[in-house]
Parts: structure tokens; sequence; C-alpha cells
């Protein structure tokens, strides 16, 4: 597959502060990227740039192999692509001269209009509501007007800002259901920025981790959910236990890790003397009611005290003390069998092949 | 009491029999004002627009101005104007004091910053990531400026009423630079204070509830705009 879109040294400063910093990126003909990232990381501000919405300080934009420079070239850039915001920001009309909108700015005629637009009114499950006006729209009825109005004009990039970020659970995954429809029969390549990383771990191909203006990962979303390269993706994408230690030896595959003064072993790569970071999810983390016979195939098993319960709706997190802090996650069915309380005493286990290793730099 | 009720008898037999002369300072009325507020729209809206949708240094001076200039006292401006158009003023050559023509200039110059005012105002309340989506729809610069003054539509129709509604009804400017003269340049504001003063109060009246009406459907329409919701 080829770039349809290329980024080269982009960066926008505004005000002073690096807002986007992103040697290069691209983007696939026909793939679903994701940019996920904490509220600031930068995400908006890579879009608008990419989209020349708002021009990069620096940097260079190749649309299928070709600079995307200044004036007429940006306007012919930015008729080949859409955007979607969280606000659907539809006009003050009705829901047919809505999704006509884009259409009539390329100075497209009626009847061919008409086609179009009661197409994707269709594909959006919002014929009925053609002659409503906009004003009257719910929130995930006019979300939909503004989908059916970006692919209206057949963008041939579709940029997506926290699409469905003000719209209430069951609205949401209805529009994504259908999004993903779309997406699927028009293999739209599609660019969404969201900081719902299951939304995005469902919709792409590749999920790019953004902080602080940087990417700090982009990759497939199983390589980025288990194999973060730093302890940032690594919490953002859920890594609930994130522990230091140091490599003091190593037994073919498996590392012997000091963490405090535990030893924890892992499977993984690296040298006696180098310090890692352990990252270890919170479904991965078994526990029980210590009886002095624990029997697991676990390498790993840990006595220590819950700290905290926090329930989470259908689960529990579970806080744990063991010498170094564990978080686990157990269902709400699961914590009153085991009778767990703050300060009871429990066995943790998890598995060597469990926890995901990374090496620190500079040690 | 018997004053006020047989004046208002009499207004409305004025009203009801479309008495010539209160028919003319009315048609008169709205032909000034209309035109005032005519030309207040092509500069004020434009510059309001202009103003609202670029950046530039002093721009809040700018603004504080324009609204300072929502609230010009019209003796003031009528004063000013009377000055200027003076036979030795600067523009005396012009030789239109005491005509319509200087009650338009007048008057255009109170509506003005009314209208670039609140039309500023309405342009400034469209959601700043509005312009975004109208860009990335494709718009160029001026399509999406016109889609804008289209999504503006009812609030800058509400900048036109406020525009008109206070050139109608202001009474200093017009008797100063129109002096009042009958069939020429007497228009309700200033033949009410005239027949007033000569306690012919049902005439008064009946031009007071001319500009009442007046009042009462720019309001109407103002009251509508602002209770309506924007789209999400």
């Amino acid at each position: 597959m080829k770039n349809i879109l290329e980024a080269k040294n982009l960066k926008t400063i505004r005000g002073g502060s690096l807002l986007v910093d992103v040697p290069g990126i691209g983007i696939l003909e026909g793939e679903t990227l994701s940019i996920i990232g904490p509220n600031g990381a930068g995400k908006t501000t890579l879009l608008q740039a990419l989209s020349f919405l708002m021009k990069p300080s620096t940097g260079e934009i190749l649309f299928r192999g070709k600079t995307v420079g200044a004036g007429q070239r940006i306007l012919e850039y930015r008729r080949r692509l859409a955007m979607v915001f969280q606000e659907p920001l539809l006009f003050d009309t009705t829901v047919f001269g809505n999704v006509a909108s884009g259409l009539k700015i390329r100075g497209v005629g009626g009847a061919e209009v008409r086609r179009i637009v009661e197409e994707q009114l269709e594909r959006f499950g919002i014929t009925p509501l053609r002659n409503r006006s906009a004003r009257t729209l719910s929130g995930g009825e006019a979300q939909r007007a503004s989908l059916a109005r970006a692919f209206a004009i057949a963008p041939e990039i579709l940029f997506l800002d926290e699409p469905f970020a003000a719209l209430d659970p069951p609205t949401r995954e209805a529009i994504v259901t259908d999004l993903e429809k779309v997406l699927a029969e028009t293999k739209t390549t599609t660019i969404m920025a969201t900081h719902d990383r299951n939304e995005a771990l469902r919709l792409s191909n590749r999920v790019a981790v953004m902080e602080g203006g940087r990417i700090a990962q982009i990759d497939r979303p199983a390589v980025v959910l288990n194999q973060p390269v730093d302890e940032f993706v690594a919490s953002f994408v859920g890594m609930e236990t994130i522990i230091e230690g140091e490599i003091r030896g190593v037994n073919e595959t498996v590392l012997i890790v000091r963490v405090n003064k535990s030893e924890v072993e892992v499977v993984g790569r690296g040298k006696p003397g180098e310090r890692v970071v352990l990252c270890i999810r919170p479904e991965n983390v078994s526990l029980t009611v210590p009886d002095g016979s624990e029997k697991t195939t676990a390498r790993n098993v840990f006595r220590g005290r819950i700290m905290k319960i926090i329930p989470l709706g259908l689960f529990h997190k579970i806080e744990i003390a063991c010498g170094f802090p564990l978080v686990s996650y157990l269902t709400t069915q699961a914590l009153e069998d085991l009778a767990l309380r703050e300060g009871v005493e429990v066995a943790a286990a998890f598995k060597a092949t469990a926890i995901h290793v990374i090496l620190k730099s500079g040690s | 009491m018997d004053i006020i009720l047989d004046g208002i008898r009499q207004a409305f037999i004025l009203l009801v029999t479309f008495d010539p002369e209160v028919l003319g300072i009315t048609w008169f009325s709205l032909k000034v004002s209309g035109t005032a507020t005519f030309i207040s729209i092509f500069i004020g809206m434009s510059l309001g627009t202009v103003v609202a949708l670029t950046q530039f240094p002093g721009r809040r001076f700018v603004v504080s101005l324009i609204n300072t200039g929502m609230a010009l006292p019209p003796v003031v401006v009528g004063l000013f104007v009377t000055i200027f158009l003076w036979r030795n003023g600067p523009l005396g050559f012009l030789e239109i004091l005491y005509t319509p023509a200087a009650m338009i200039l007048a008057q255009a110059i109170i509506a003005t910053p009314i209208v670039m005012g609140i039309s500023l105002a309405s342009m400034q309340q469209l959601p700043k990531k509005l312009r975004l989506q109208i860009l990335a729809l494709g718009a160029t610069r001026l399509q999406m400026v016109l889609i804008l003054i289209r999504e503006a539509r009812l609030p800058l129709l509400a900048a036109v009423m406020a525009g008109f509604g206070g050139v109608i009804s202001e009474v200093g400017a017009s008797i100063m630079v129109g002096g009042n003269i009958k069939g020429y340049t007497r228009v309700l504001t200033t033949a009410t204070v005239m027949e007033t003063s000569r306690g012919n109060f049902d005439i008064a009246i009946a031009l007071g509830i001319i500009l009442f009406l007046f009042a009462y459907l720019i309001n109407l329409v103002l009251t509508t705009v602002q209770q309506r919701e924007r789209p999400r």
C-alpha cells in the first residue's frame, strides 16, 4: 500500500509553545489511523495541520506524493478531504441543506446533489429527517447529519476530531457501528483523534499515541496495546502496574528482575545490571486467599495486603501492596466469593509471559 | 383625564381616516430613516464583519470605539453635522443644511455604529470552529464569509432593526439639521415635539401611536430572533 498523505518535519508553534512536533508520519491509502492521547497532547492540532485548516509553522505535507503548497493548491487539497468535529456544527437550514452544503460549495448541480444527498441520508439512517430544521435535531441525529455531510463529498481522506465524545453511550455505540460499516464499504482513508482508547482500538488499523505534541508510538493496535514503548504509552493503554527494577540474572529467556526487595521472573531479553520497567495488565493478575499451598502455573506469586478497592462498574480495581504496588481487576462476583476487603491478605499471581519489559535507555 | 381620552379618540379618527398630513409625515419619516439605515447597513455590516473575522493589533480598541459609537447622543451628532454643513463650515459648499439630505446624513451617522456593533457581535457569536468546518467543506474565503453571513442572518436582521429603531425615534439631530420644515423636513418625532408644544394633543398622540407601533414591530422581530436556538 502507498502513502496517501505524508508529513515531514511538521511543527506547529502557537504563542511560543510547541504544540505539535512530528518529524515524519505517513498515512496509508485506505487505512484508519487513530491518534490517541490525553487532552492537550496535540491531537487536534495535528489533525488541523495535516488537513491544512491551520497552517503548520514548519514542515512539508505531501498528498499523493505532491507537496501541498500555498494558495490554490491548499484549496484543491481541502476539497479532497472532509472533517467531522466533536460538535456537529450544522448550518441553520434543513438536514438536506446541510448534507448538500459541501456539494453546493463545489458548484455541483441540482439533480446530482439530490441523488448523492439521498444516498447519504439513507446510509446514515436519517432519511426521515431530511426536511427537518437542523435546530431541532438531537445530539446523535445531528452527528449523523454531520457524518453524512462529510461523506457526501466522497472525501479521499476523512478527518474525525473526537466525533463521538459528546454522545451518550447507546447513541455512540449505534453511530460507531454505522461508521464502521460505512468505512468498510467505502474504504475511505480515515484519521481519527480520540481520547478513548477502546474506540481507537475498535475502529483502526493503526494507532498513534501522542504525548506533549510528539508521537510516542505508532503501530498496529495489538502491538501498542501489548508492547508499549514507554511508561506513558503503557499507562495510556491500560497497563495499571508499571514498576521499575534491575535485571539480576538471565536464565535462557527468563530474566530475574529485582523490584525493591522482591524478585520477579519475566520472559524477555536483557543483560544483568540493566534497568527495566515492567508493565502488567490488571486482568493478568489473579488473586487468591492464601492458605499456604498456593498451586499455580504462574512463576510469580506474591503475598500482600489489599490497600484499596475501587468500584469500576462491572469490575473492581484492587490495589495491592506486595513489596511493590500491584493492580488487579476482579468482577463483583469474584470479589464477593473471595470475601475480599481492604486490609485483607491475598496472594497475587501473574505469569512470566504476561509482563511487558521496557529497557530503560541510558542505563 | 378628558384631555387624554379626547386626544386618543381624535388620534384614532386621524389614523383610520388616513389623514393626509399624518400620512405624509409618516411616509417621509420612513423614507429618511429607511435611506439612512440602508447606508448604515452597507458601511456598518461590512466593517462589522471585517472586524469580527480578522485579527489585527489594536482590535480591542476599535471594538470599544464601535461600542461607544452605539451610544452616540443624537444631539451631539446633530451639533457636529450642523457645524460641518454650516454656510462657512467645512462642507458648507454642499448647501444641504435644512434639507432631507442633511437628515439622512445625520441619521446614517447615528445608525452606522449601531448596525456595526450588533453585526460584529452577531458574527462573533457564531462558534469559532464553524469557520474551520466551512473551510473543511472546501469553501474559498469569500464563500466562507457568505456562509457565515447566512448563518448570522437573523442576528444581522436584528442589527438592521436596531439601527432603524434608533433613527426613526430620534429627534435631536433631525430637528437641528432638518429644521422641521412643514412638508419638507418634518418627520414623526419633530412633528410630535411641535404639536405638543402647540397643545395639539390629538395629532401628537396619533403620531405617537404610529411611533409606538414601529417600536413594537421592531422589538417583535428582535425578540423572535433572540429566542431562536442555533443548531448543534
